[in-house]
C-alpha cells in the first residue's frame, strides 16, 4: 500500500489483447479525465504488453495526459502474475491516488491480485465513480473516490470509500461509462517504464484460445428493445429487430425467448444474461419474471407491451401498453419514423 | 496420485429472495429475514474437489469464516462428501472486507497441506469475485479463474478451460494452484443419505457449549465447561467434531483482520426498492402511441 497522496494521478488500466485496445479502457478514460480535473491532477493510462507503444497516442485522444508504457516480450499475453507484478512496481514508484480497471474477465482476474499485493482497497463492478467527502468520527476526509456499486443481487446501492490505504482502486462494468469523444489533436506525455518480469512470473501456459465477437453490445446501447416468449415465433421476432432498427437500439430477449430459439444467447438480458441500464427499455411480450427484471429494472424509462394486464412487467413500467404486440409494435415504428 | 483439496466456502443470505419486507427502513438489508444458504458457486467448487478426490484420491477440506451459524454449510459439505470441516469464527473477523477475509483465509490454508484450493468464482451477496485471486496472491500460488472445465490432472500439473467472457482459454499450470469455479462447470451433487444420517450430529465446540448451556440451565460455569468438554471429546472420538479456529490459533496479525485490516469502508447504502413507479397507461391506438413517442423524443429519451 501507499499512503494518502493528494498529488497522485488518476490511473486507468488500458486493457489490450493482441495489440488491440479494448473499448473499456477508453470508456474509463472519459471518467478518469473528469475525476482528475476535479482533483486538479493528471489522468494517466497504464499500457502493458509487447510492442504496444503505438497504442499510446490513441489513449491520449481519449483523455489521457500521460501514458505509462510497460513493454516486454514476456508481457505479450496477459497473465495475472506478470501483469500484477509490473503494476505493483509502477504503483510504488509513482504513487497514484486512484486506479481504475474494467470489470472484464481480465480486469477481475488482475485487480484483486494487485490489491492483495499492494494491500490496498478494491471495489468490484462499480457503476459510478465520483469525488466526494467522507466524515468518520468527526474527521473529514476530503475529495475521496466514491465507489458506487449495486450489491445484494442489485437490491441495494452501496457507496464505498477508502480513506487511508491507497491507491483507491475500483473495477467498472463495461458499457456503464459513456465513451468519450476522441480529439485527434490531443497530445500526451508517453513515459516508457522498465518492466521487471521473469519467466517465474508466467506460471500459466496458454495452450489454446478461442475468441468470438459478441453479436450485440447490449451494455453500450442507449436503448434496448427486448422480446419475450409472448412474441410467439422466430419469424415474428422480426418485429423486435424492426423496432430496434427504427430506434437505433440493440435487440434483447428474455431467457425464455432465447431457449425457444427466437434469438441468439448473446442477446439475453437478465440475471444469467447481461445487465443493462439504458435510457429506454422496451419490453415486448415479456411477462417480467424477477430474473429478467434484475437485468433491466435499472433502465431510466421502461415501456411494457403485453396483452395480459396482470403481467408483472407492468409493475415496473413507466409506460404501460395493454394490447396485441402485432398491432402496437408496427404503430410504434410508424410513429418513430414519422418523428425522427 | 492423490491431491489435497481445500474448499473455502461462504454462507450467504439468499439474495434472490429479497422483497420489500426484508429491507430495513434505512435501506439496508435485514439479513436476519433472509434464509442463509450455501453460496451457489461454492457448491460447484466443492463438487469439483469431490470429483478430483474420486478420480485421484486425496482429501477434501471445507473451510469457512463466519458466525457460529455458518457451521450449517460445513455440515452440508460433510453430507456431500467432504472429509474435514473447519469453522473460523472470531468476533475480531467482523467487518472484514475482501482483503482482510483473504488474509484470514490464507492464515488458515497455510496451516493445512494443500495441492489445490478451489473457490467459487463469487458470492451472491457481494458478487465481487475478489477473494479467490487475493487468496492466491497471499498464498503465493498462481490462479486459474473462471474455470469451466477441468481437462486433465497429471504429474502435478493441471490443464483447465477458462471462460473468458467472449470465448475460452485452455491453460496449463503446475500445482499448487488456486481455482475459481463458475456455475457452468458442473451440477453439484445432493447430500448422500448415509452421510447425512452420520454427520447431521456433527457440531462445532461453540455449538456444543450453547447446547449444554440450554440443557443445563442451573449448572455453574465450571460444570458447564466440564460437560461441554466431555461432549467435545465424545464427538471427536466419533469423527463428528467440526474444527473451530480463532485468530489466535491462526497466529493472524490483527492489523490485517476485521475492520482495521479492511481498507474499504461503507460510505452510504441506498435501497433500490422495486416499488410501483409513476406510470402512464398508453392506449394501444395510433394516437396514443404517437403521443408517447413524441413525449420520449421531447425529453430526449429517444434521440
Amino acid at each position: 500500500m501507499i499512503s494518502v497522496n493528494r498529488k497522485g494521478e488518476v490511473w486507468v488500466f488500458a486493457e489490450q489483447h493482441g495489440g488491440k485496445l479494448e473499448d473499456i479502457g477508453l470508456e474509463l478514460l472519459g471518467r478518469a479525465r473528469m475525476l482528475a480535473d476535479s482533483l486538479g491532477v493528471k489522468a494517466a493510462a497504464v499500457l502493458i504488453g509487447d510492442e504496444v507503444k503505438a497504442l499510446a497516442e490513441r489513449l491520449c485522444h481519449y483523455g489521457a495526459d500521460k501514458v505509462y508504457v510497460l513493454e516486454h516480450p514476456l508481457l505479450e499475453h496477459y497473465q495475472a502474475n506478470s501483469y500484477s507484478r509490473v503494476i505493483y512496481d509502477l504503483v510504488h514508484k509513482n504513487k497514484p491516488q486512484i486506479m481504475i480497471y474494467g470489470a472484464t474477465p481480465c480486469g477481475r482476474d488482475l485487480a484483486p491480485r494487485v490489491a492483495s499485493a499492494t494491500k490496498a482497497g478494491l471495489t468490484a463492478d462499480c457503476t459510478d465513480l465520483q469525488i466526494g467527502d467522507h466524515t468518520n468520527k468527526d474527521v473529514v476526509h476530503k475529495n475521496l473516490l466514491l465507489q458506487i456499486r449495486p450489491a445484494f443481487g442489485g437490491n441495494i446501492i452501496a457507496t464505498i470509500i477508502n480513506y487511508d490505504r491507497w491507491p483507491q482502486m475500483a473495477t467498472v462494468r463495461e458499457g456503464v461509462m459513456p465513451m468519450p469523444e476522441p480529439v485527434a489533436s490531443r497530445r500526451g506525455q508517453i513515459v516508457v517504464e522498465k518492466a521487471h518480469v521473469a519467466h517465474d512470473d508466467l506460471p500459466l501456459e496458454i495452450l489454446n484460445e478461442h475468441k468470438r465477437e459478441k453479436k450485440v453490445n447490449l451494455k453500450a446501447s442507449r436503448m434496448v428493445v427486448s422480446g419475450g416468449a409472448g412474441v410467439g415465433s422466430k419469424e415474428n421476432f422480426r418485429l423486435i429487430w424492426d423496432l430496434a432498427n427504427a430506434l437505433g437500439a440493440a435487440p434483447g430477449a428474455t431467457r425464455a425467448a432465447v431457449d425457444l430459439g427466437f434469438i441468439d444467447r448473446d442477446h439475453q438480458v437478465g440475471q444469467t444474461g447481461t445487465t443493462v441500464r439504458p435510457s429506454l427499455y422496451i419490453a415486448v411480450g415479456i411477462s417480467g419474471a424477477i430474473q429478467h427484471q434484475a437485468g433491466m429494472s435499472g433502465s431510466q424509462k421502461i415501456i411494457a407491451i403485453n396483452n395480459d394486464p396482470e403481467a408483472p412487467i407492468f409493475d415496473i413500467a413507466h409506460y404501460k401498453i395493454v394490447g396485441d404486440l402485432n398491432e402496437v409494435v408496427p404503430r410504434m415504428i410508424k410513429a418513430i419514423k414519422a418523428r425522427v | 496420485m492423490a491431491y489435497n483439496c481445500i474448499v473455502p466456502i461462504k454462507q450467504v443470505p439468499d439474495t434472490k429472495r429479497i422483497t420489500g419486507e426484508t429491507m430495513n427502513d434505512d435501506g439496508t438489508v435485514n439479513r436476519g429475514a433472509l434464509p442463509a444458504i450455501f453460496n451457489p458457486e461454492d457448491l460447484n467448487a466443492l463438487e469439483l474437489a469431490l470429483q478430483i478426490k474420486e478420480r485421484f484420491g486425496g482429501k477434501v477440506t471445507a473451510i469457512t469464516m463466519g458466525l457460529p451459524a455458518a457451521s450449517a454449510i460445513l455440515r452440508e459439505s460433510l453430507y456431500r462428501g467432504a472429509d474435514d470441516a473447519i469453522l473460523i469464527t472470531d468476533k475480531r473477523c467482523a467487518a472484514s472486507d475482501t482483503l482482510a477475509t483473504s488474509y484470514i483465509l490464507s492464515c488458515a490454508v497455510k496451516k493445512l497441506e494443500f495441492d489445490i484450493v478451489l473457490c467459487g468464482r463469487q458470492a451472491i451477496d457481494g458478487d465481487t469475485a475478489q477473494v479467490g485471486p487475493q487468496l492466491a496472491e497471499k498464498l503465493s500460488v498462481p490462479q486459474i479463474t473462471y474455470l469451466e472445465e477441468l481437462l486433465s490432472l497429471e504429474n502435478r500439473s493441471i490443464v483447465a478451460k477458462r471462460n473468458i467472457g467472449s470465448g475460452w482459454q485452455e491453460v496449463k499450470c503446475k500445482l499448487p494452484v488456486l481455482l475459481t469455479v463458475i456455475g457452468e462447470a458442473n451440477e453439484p451433487r445432493v447430500s448422500v443419505a448415509r452421510r447425512l444420517m452420520k454427520y447431521k450430529r456433527a457440531r462445532t465446540p461453540i455449538e456444543i457449549e450453547m447446547q449444554v448451556k440450554q440443557d443445563n440451565p442451573d449448572a455453574g460455569d465450571s460444570e458447564l465447561k466440564q460437560l461441554a468438554q466431555k461432549k467435545v471429546d465424545e464427538l471427536e472420538e466419533k469423527g463428528l467434531l467440526i474444527k473451530q479456529w480463532d485468530l489466535d490459533f491462526l497466529g493472524a496479525d490483527l492489523q490485517w483482520c476485521g475492520r482495521d485490516g479492511s481498507p474499504t469502508k461503507v460510505h452510504r447504502i441506498q435501497s433500490v426498492i422495486l416499488t410501483a413507479r409513476e406510470s402512464k397507461t398508453v392506449e394501444p391506438t395510433e394516437q396514443g402511441i404517437a403521443d408517447m413517442v413524441h413525449e420520449l423524443i421531447k425529453d430526449k429519451t429517444i434521440s
